[in-house]
């Protein structure tokens, strides 16, 4: 058997394979099985809508062009858009999207991932990402102004100093103040992230370490 | 083989090996090598914020990390492999594959794949998993090319009589693995499984791949290579099963490895972390195997320049297993994962082992496809060298400046302050990267002159042997 094109084709080509996969891929989808997976339309929550009317009122041309009004429906399409986007451009290559037990990532960032959050439409494919060239993301969410993603979508280096990530100028139409569509999206997108959560958002409680020192505990 | 030794009936060299078509891949594998050198110069200048080609869509780095990655694997690892067994299999099994007809078919196939591929990202079509970013409308045209390649090979490892050589193994197994690793990456999370299961199928795939079809195309050639090149047999019988058969088994229960300290079940991770070993252990044994067969023709490595690219690929190869054994524990993933440690053992992997083999198989096939030897000896080491020294610069660089980014991380101080202090090592890196390029280029440049027929003084080359 073990030298036999049956042998090597059936049990260590098939056979092998399939047992990793039961065991490897077959377990966990029988143990989710039971948890609802959320489709794109039921995903726009308070949080996000909050945002999404807000890029309405700071880019009212594009956002009226794009988008007319800033409704649950126009909020999920912008979501569907930005996460193409997002795999697109290679966004998920640089930037994380789960938080760790360790390293003292729930205090830089947020909440350990759960799970749950991750059982929706557009977490297929999972953007757990492999890489951390630019922080986590999936509690990105609220942080930061739309202004402020506008300017770093545009060129991070001006407000992120040092930054390396790439220019998207392709967001925009000219400068920052213009997102087109895919603009809009991405920062819709981005918006999301971890606004689900009960405890966002989460800028309160981190500071980086020099501030601490400096202002005390 | 001369005509003073072989057999009445035994089949000749022409009739079995096509040399059109091995050229053929091996020339598409250096195209792709190049682009995605390339791509990754791109990725590496932006880094170090020297990249002049800012803000141009088509150039953005994000979209080119993945014409990089895809360029690696799919066009050259992928095309210098079928290249090579184009020649392997028809002598192992002394019939000639399939169809010629077929093999061409595949070849444009294959091209149209990979070329469709960077068209696609860098039309910000990729899909959105690791190291199959192939866009979802192609992904039917791969499988289908590669059931095409199974199908093509298989005929002639079926008609082959007498007990099969290790090397046939691996080959068989490949074709299965790759096919379901390809269906299973590509398809799976895309469409069926969200979420967490389907991040734990992302990591069974992204690690089948270099398990279950780098791996085992890679090590089936180099038991077929070194005997043919030392002219001894392999040390042991009983150590190739036990590659093989370990290999099989453990590989791909090593997905979720990729994944530690997701929502991914624990005990699947800890079982994922004791397969890591567990292949350690194996791929130990296979190293053995080979240094027990140089053992006393130790001189090889310093006179034949394919040997030399082969066991450096073997010692890298043991490096980065053994690496990975301790980098995959929970302790070390916890300052580790994310960071440029795993970047450098990628590279180490697919650049260390796997392009130096494959490069080491060139150097030795191409005066046998041409007919002649290399126009320059010195510029065959010159590649080995460059290659092999940028490489390792890049691999010790990249691994550092995953620990201080780790540390950076984890004593929570701002982000910039990983960003800046990764600068000097990705500076490191781009002169690494550069090394490389430059091995490729004289490699390329050497080749030329080898193929326009001229020679120098330094033509003191591998000469070539007519079958």
């Amino acid at each position: 058997m073990f030298e036999s094109r049956a042998g090597v084709l059936l049990v260590g080509g098939l056979g092998f394979f399939a047992f990793a996969f039961l065991s490897n891929a077959v377990v966990p989808i029988l143990m989710y099985q039971h948890l609802p997976e959320k489709e794109v339309a039921e995903l726009p929550n308070a949080n996000l809508m909050y945002e999404f009317e807000d890029l309405s009122r700071r880019f009212p041309e594009s956002f009226a062009k794009h988008y007319g009004q800033p409704s649950q429906e126009k909020c999920a399409e912008a979501l569907e858009l930005g996460r193409k986007i997002y795999i697109g451009e290679g966004c998920w290559h640089c930037h994380s999207q789960f938080i760790r037990p360790v390293s003292n990532e729930s205090r830089r960032w947020g909440p350990v991932s759960h799970t749950k959050e991750y059982q929706n439409a557009l977490q297929r494919p999972v953007m757990f990402g492999t890489r951390r060239v630019g922080p986590d993301l999936c509690r990105e969410g609220g942080r930061r102004s739309n202004d402020w993603h506008a300017v770093h979508f545009h060129r991070p280096a001006s407000v992120s100093t040092g930054s390396p990530m790439p220019e998207y100028p392709w967001f925009f139409e000219g400068d920052p103040s213009k997102p087109n569509e895919r603009g809009l999206a991405i920062m819709t997108y981005v918006q999301w992230l971890g606004s689900w959560l009960e405890s966002y958002p989460y800028y309160e409680d981190y500071q980086p370490l020099p501030t601490l020192q400096e202002n005390g505990p | 083989m001369t005509s003073a030794t072989s057999l009445p009936n035994e089949p000749k060299h022409a009739d079995l090996v096509d040399e059109r078509i091995v050229i053929q891949y091996f020339l598409a594998a250096l195209f792709y090598l190049g682009i995605s050198m390339l791509g990754g110069l791109l990725m590496a200048l932006q880094l170090v914020h020297w990249n002049p080609l800012r803000g141009i869509e088509l150039l953005s780095p994000g979209r080119w990390r993945m014409i990089h990655t895809n360029a690696i694997a799919y066009g050259f690892l992928a095309n210098s492999f079928l290249g090579c067994l184009h020649w392997a299999i028809p002598r192992l099994t002394l019939r000639p594959v399939l169809s010629r007809k077929l093999s061409y078919f595949i070849f444009a196939a294959w091209q149209v794949v990979v070329l469709s591929t960077a068209v696609g990202i860098l039309l910000g079509q990729a899909q959105g998993i690791e190291w199959g970013e192939t866009p979802t409308w192609i992904d039917p045209l791969a499988l289908a090319g590669l059931l095409l390649v199974a199908v093509n090979f298989m005929a002639p490892i079926t008609r082959a009589k007498g007990p099969l050589y290790v090397t046939l193994w691996y080959f068989m197994a490949a074709f299965v693995w790759t096919f379901l690793t390809y269906a299973m990456g590509n398809l799976l999370p895309e469409y069926f499984v969200p979420g967490t299961s389907g991040g734990a199928i992302a990591g069974l795939f992204i690690h089948d791949l270099v398990g279950l079809f780098v791996t085992p195309l890679g090590w089936g050639l180099m038991y077929y290579f070194v005997p043919i090149l030392l002219k001894k047999p392999i040390w042991s019988h009983g150590l190739s099963l036990v590659g093989f058969w370990g290999l099989a088994f453990f590989y791909p229960l090593n997905g979720i490895h990729h994944f530690l300290y997701t929502p991914i079940p624990m005990f699947l991770q800890y079982g994922a972390v004791i397969a890591t070993v567990a292949v350690e252990f194996v791929v130990t044994t296979v190293i053995i195997n080979f240094f027990a067969t140089i053992w006393g023709s130790g001189r090889a490595v310093v006179t034949n320049l394919p040997i030399r690219w082969f066991y450096t690929g073997m010692v890298f190869y043991f490096l980065t297993c053994l690496q990975c054994s301790l980098q995959v524990t929970l302790t070390f993933q916890a300052l580790i994962h994310f960071t440029d440690w795993v970047v450098g053992h990628a590279h180490l992997v697919m650049f260390g082992v796997f392009s130096l083999w494959l490069l080491g198989i060139m150097t030795y096939l191409f005066p046998r496809l041409l007919g002649r030897a290399w126009y320059s000896r010195a510029l065959c080491e010159w590649h080995f060298w460059l290659s092999t020294v940028g490489l390792f610069v890049m691999f010790a660089g990249l691994t550092l400046a995953g620990i201080f980014q780790g540390y950076y991380w984890a004593s929570l101080q701002s982000w910039d302050v990983s960003t800046d202090g990764s600068q000097p090592f990705w500076i490191l890196r781009v002169f690494a990267g550069l090394a490389m390029f430059a091995g490729q280029l004289v490699f390329v440049y050497n080749l030329y002159r080898t193929w326009r027929g001229d020679s120098s003084e330094a033509a003191v080359g591998i000469e070539p042997v007519r079958a």
